[in-house]
């Protein structure tokens, strides 16, 4: 297998409610922006990860629609979907092709389009990562699911819901210097606290939002990168992991295995452990998955997470930065896109153009991106070359 | 949606028809071909208790469209005694009340509908016991 780098990246200018933009046009331009930034002329083969075109604007088959507007057919393109994890899936699909041999410059984007249909149908869509049948079918919501993770996580341990909400104002706090980020705006835990309440134990403020955006990467053999880019990111490992579908059938309700096994992995293939890791990008679709995974991550013991990040230990200074990107919380939730776009955040910080959210000194770093309640998770670990 | 994909479940929603793996006793529900712990293919039929205890539970406050004329409602896990764990709305409750550990009972309830003029969907929900 070879190694493979990332050698360009492109985002939208800004994520969030993007009313003048359609899926083709944000994916389009993120796209642009990566075969730009890698100066490539062309591309071999593109994933496109995007979870819910269909129930969110009526539109399938976009890989080849997403092909066809990017002006690169007739190239190989896939669609990869595992709910919110397609972004990380499809990033260690492109990896694949690249390490194999079978391509030299392949296009890994995400994508999604949220607001063309009212909060209510956006929670069915997101419901369909679930259990469909026996989750969503007994009124269960994807908050619901992570709320009822919260709840037993308070029971088994004490994690208060000021240590949940101090995940959410550090994120949002790292999003004010980020500017694509959705949210600009600090909060304090108070504000969490007495926002409106979503699926107790969980508020409004404890959750991602609901965001129109893309981001692309370009990949290549990481002995060629240098053609193209005098300081490419190598990609030390991609893991995927699966695990039970519902909540209910987990052996914990507290414990995400999946990101356990996925980080196994990838911190065997990378030869490395959690505390190498100099910061991650980690999935806090609510403000209780950024807690489990501090701890299913090997970055604090289980049970702690809660008081780890309380304490500041995830904070920008603190002993591991995490989600110095704002998280999903802050920089916004368009799920195609948040596995693709978290590796962009990780290849900033480690080429020191993260600017004032900038973490010094930063050599390696680790992304992880969730499907469902846990049923996937993509494990990257990327580093400078 | 179709009738037959509610009718193909009818053992399931109305009378918890769970299996039991014969190589190491694992229960399933629903019931599967291949069990993911011992890898066995032979399943003894059963049916689930209808007396549990909740391990965890939300009140869900933004409910899907189906849900939507009666929000608040609280959905709990519930851990069957005998083995198996079910997903469940918890009808007849005040959701501020509810906690980990409390007995519950399965009942037969109309869960949704599909749309204003649709099938009725039914299914179990529990109960305080």
């Amino acid at each position: 297998m070879r190694e493979v780098a990332i050698i360009g990246v492109g985002m939208n200018d800004r994520w969030g409610e993007l009313w003048e933009k359609s899926l083709r046009d944000l994916y389009v331009e993120a796209a642009l922006r990566a075969i730009d930034d890698a100066g490539v002329d062309h591309i071999d083969s593109m994933y496109v990860a995007c979870m819910s075109s269909g129930l969110f604007t009526g539109q399938e088959h976009v890989s080849s629609l997403l092909a066809d507007y990017l002006g690169v057919a007739p190239i190989p393109a896939v669609r990869v979907e595992s709910a919110c994890a397609s972004g990380g899936n499809a990033l260690r699909l492109g990896w694949l092709e690249v390490a194999s041999g079978a391509s030299d410059l392949v296009l890994v984007g995400g994508v999604e389009k949220m607001t063309d249909v009212d909060g209510s149908q956006a929670t069915l869509a997101l419901a369909a990562a679930s259990d469909f049948e026996w989750e969503a079918f007994n009124g269960v919501t994807f908050p619901g699911l992570y709320a009822m993770m919260a709840r037993r996580h308070m029971h088994e341990f004490g994690t208060t819901p000021e240590q949940l909400a101090a995940a959410s104002v550090k994120n949002h706090h790292n999003g004010t210097m980020n500017p694509v980020a959705q949210f600009q705006m600090e909060i304090t835990v108070e504000t969490v606290l007495n926002s409106v309440l979503v699926a107790d134990p969980l508020h409004i403020l404890d959750c991602s939002p609901v965001t129109d955006g893309a981001a692309a990467v370009i990949l290549c053999p990481a002995d060629q990168a240098k053609k193209f880019n005098s300081q490419p990111v190598k990609i030390a490992a991609s893991a995927v992991a699966t695990d039970a579908m519902a909540l209910h059938s987990r052996e914990s309700l507290v414990t995400i295995g999946s990101a356990k096994a996925a980080a196994e992995k990838a911190y065997k293939q990378a030869g490395v452990g959690p505390g190498e890791i100099d910061l991650a990008e980690v999935h806090d679709c609510f403000t209780i998955s950024e807690i489990c995974l501090v701890e299913d991550l090997g970055f604090t013991e289980k049970g702690k997470g809660g008081e780890f990040t309380e304490s500041g230990a995830t904070a920008l200074d603190g002993r591991i930065p995490v989600n110095t990107s704002g998280g999903l919380k802050s920089k916004g939730h368009p799920v195609g896109a948040t596995g693709v776009a978290q590796a962009i955040e990780v290849y900033k910080q480690l080429r020191g153009e993260a600017g004032k959210r900038q973490v010094k000194g930063a050599k390696r770093g680790l992304c992880h991106n969730m499907g469902g309640s846990g049923g996937t998770s993509a494990v990257h670990i990327l580093e400078v070359m | 949606m179709t009738v037959a994909r509610i009718w193909r479940e009818r053992g399931r929603r109305y009378r918890l028809e769970a299996a039991r793996c014969k190589g190491c006793g694992k229960v399933f529900f629903p019931g599967r071909l291949v069990c993911d712990k011992c890898g066995s293919r032979e399943f003894e039929e059963i049916r689930l208790s209808d007396k549990g205890k909740i391990l965890t539970y939300t009140v869900i406050r933004v409910p899907p469209p189906a849900h939507t004329y009666e929000t608040p409602y609280a959905v709990a896990i519930v851990e069957l005694e005998g083995g198996g764990r079910i997903t469940a709305m918890v009808a007849d409750c005040d959701p501020e009340k509810l906690e980990i550990g409390q007995n519950v009972r399965v009942v037969f309830r109309k869960i949704s509908q599909d749309g204003e003029k649709g099938i009725k969907f039914y299914g179990y929900k529990v109960v305080p016991a």
